[in-house]
């Protein structure tokens, strides 16, 4: 397996190396030191393990729009925004990610193991994130369609603003946010999150014991008692 | 953007390396702020220096200006005023006045009576400030930030979006003896603070936001807050985004605003606490592997002491 060294060469260096790889290629990035911008605009099938804590953007803007991309797998933590913009494939954190985590991530699926930080899921697109442990405050804001999937904790305003993403939480949630509501779940929604679990390999959540966050819908359709106002 | 980095040692062995240590956090945030920076250094008093003639305990005056100022005319007219008792160093861009407690107001009465375009940057027992334009890495090597020993040190390095680019203008603030501020972020009603501490009497140095903080914060605590009661004022009076790192002559707190808008890492180890804007400024510290490592949480203040 190629390695390329963050000691030794730059992060734009190290991203034209990855852009290199052809499918089914498999790369390591050694002492990242949170870096940022690291593996990001891929869209090539390659494996990609990055050995260490990573900065922000990690994995930004991968994949295609068939859902296809690299695998990408960060050993240790990471800082703002890992995967965002994501079209496809996956990225797994192994340790805990900090804000926006996913944010406005369209395709593809994101695991973070640890905890991730503020804003996860931030208008997500479409793709699946799946948090083992908490997320922090306003998680899910404005999320516009996919799914989250939170294993630990949700901290405060879950969901505020939702479009129609749909977001499943096995601990307890701090509080919702605005025109954020519990569903009960049904057949659909257990077939969900019994498949992210399945990829994210989080046996401690139970698929039947989640509680499920949608969209009140009152926030952003037009009102018909508002017509008089065009 | 910005940068803010608060290092406190905890194992005086380190106090050695703890510019080594300030450097490599100031190098990685220098994209974050390459306008401009100001650095805090708290030390005691090297062995062996007894400070100047007949003064115990002297009080550090720590000199700027946004203009050229012949340095060494001022330490000598210093020197021809006071005579022994006020010892002067170069330190960053500016100086620094060594003066016994009982002469400190008239020594700053006759630097700004004397030379008006000289500021006070900080005052402490312990702490002396320095603060230049420019790139931080560089300013860092060009006043060998590196070799300085010590057991606290707090620093900034600036982008610029509220007010000018200027030395007056970089943190830290300094409103009160050994207290110090920087922000990471803006304040949107900092006017309206600043007027209603000035009907108070509370003169200002700059237009920048960070120093309505600063100036508020010490305002609280010579009202009789602790640090920790303070910071919760400032939370609960200044409106905007921030990461603030304060530090007094033992002891460091870091608070985000309720939204957490500006990032903030911290490391801690039996050693030393770090903290920082972001993860890389931490990532070559001694011992980062089995650091304790988090985000401080929104809205919560966080103190170390020594």
């Amino acid at each position: 397996m190629e390695s390329l060294s963050c000691d030794d060469l730059g992060t734009r260096a190290v991203n034209h190396r990855l852009h290199a790889l052809t499918d089914g290629e498999r790369v390591q990035v050694l002492h990242p030191r949170g870096r940022h911008n690291l593996a990001v605009g891929i869209s090539r099938q390659i494996a990609v393990t990055i050995d260490g804590n990573a900065g922000y953007f990690v994995g930004g803007l991968c994949g295609s729009s068939d859902g296809s991309g690299p695998d990408i797998v960060v050993n240790g933590f990471v800082g703002w925004s890992v995967a965002e913009n994501l079209m496809g494939g996956s990225v797994r954190v192994r340790g805990s990610a900090s804000q926006s985590a996913g944010s406005s991530a369209r395709g593809g699926t994101i695991v973070i193991e640890g905890d991730a930080s503020l804003r996860a899921g931030i208008s997500l697109k479409g793709a699946k994130l799946a948090i083992g442990g908490d997320a922090g405050a306003m998680s899910g804001f404005m999320a516009q369609s996919g799914v989250i999937l939170i294993g630990g904790n949700a901290g405060h305003g879950l969901g505020d603003s939702l479009y129609e993403a749909v977001i499943y939480v096995a601990g307890s949630i701090a509080s919702l946010g605005s025109d954020a509501v519990i569903e009960e779940i049904g057949d659909e929604d257990l077939r969900a999150v019994k498949e992210l679990v399945g990829e994210s390999g989080f046996d401690h959540i139970d698929a039947t014991r989640v509680t499920k966050v949608v969209s009140a819908r009152q926030l952003y359709h037009f009102s018909t008692h508002n017509h008089g106002a065009y | 953007m910005c940068g803010v980095i608060g290092l406190l040692i905890r194992d005086r062995s380190l106090e050695p390396q703890l510019g080594q240590m300030l450097q490599g956090m100031i190098s990685a945030l220098d994209e974050r702020g390459p306008d401009s920076s100001g650095i805090a250094l708290y030390a005691n008093e090297p062995i062996g220096d007894d400070g100047p003639a007949g003064a115990v305990n002297p009080v550090k005056i720590s000199l700027g200006s946004d203009e050229f100022v012949d340095w060494v005319q001022v330490g000598d007219a210093l020197t021809e005023r006071f005579g022994p008792v006020a010892d002067h160093h170069r330190f960053g861009p500016g100086l620094v006045v060594r003066v016994p407690e009982s002469l400190e107001v008239e020594v700053k009465g006759v630097v700004t009576a004397m030379w008006p375009r000289i500021r006070v940057l900080a005052t402490g027992m312990y702490l002396r400030v320095l603060k230049d334009t420019g790139r931080p890495i560089d300013t860092c090597a060009r006043y060998g930030v590196a070799d300085w020993e010590g057991y606290l040190a707090v620093a900034h390095t600036r982008m610029a979006t509220e007010s000018a680019v200027t030395v007056l203008h970089a943190h830290p603030f300094v409103p009160s003896r050994d207290l110090c501020v920087v922000h990471n972020g803006s304040f949107s009603n900092y006017a309206t603070v600043r007027r209603s501490l000035m009907a108070d009497g509370v003169q200002f140095d700059s237009d920048n936001d960070s120093e309505v903080a600063a100036r508020y914060l010490a305002m609280r605590l010579s009202a009789g807050d602790d640090l920790e009661e303070a910071t919760r004022w400032v939370m609960k009076e200044m409106d905007g985004f921030f990461t603030l790192v304060i530090s007094t002559s033992d002891a460091m707190s870091v608070v985000r605003d309720a939204f957490a808008c500006k990032p903030a890492v911290v490391a801690e180890t039996d050693r030393y606490v770090a903290v920082a804007s972001e993860y890389r400024a931490l990532a070559e510290l001694p011992d980062i592997a089995t650091a304790t490592v988090f985000e401080p949480q929104p809205e919560e203040v966080y103190t170390w002491s020594r």
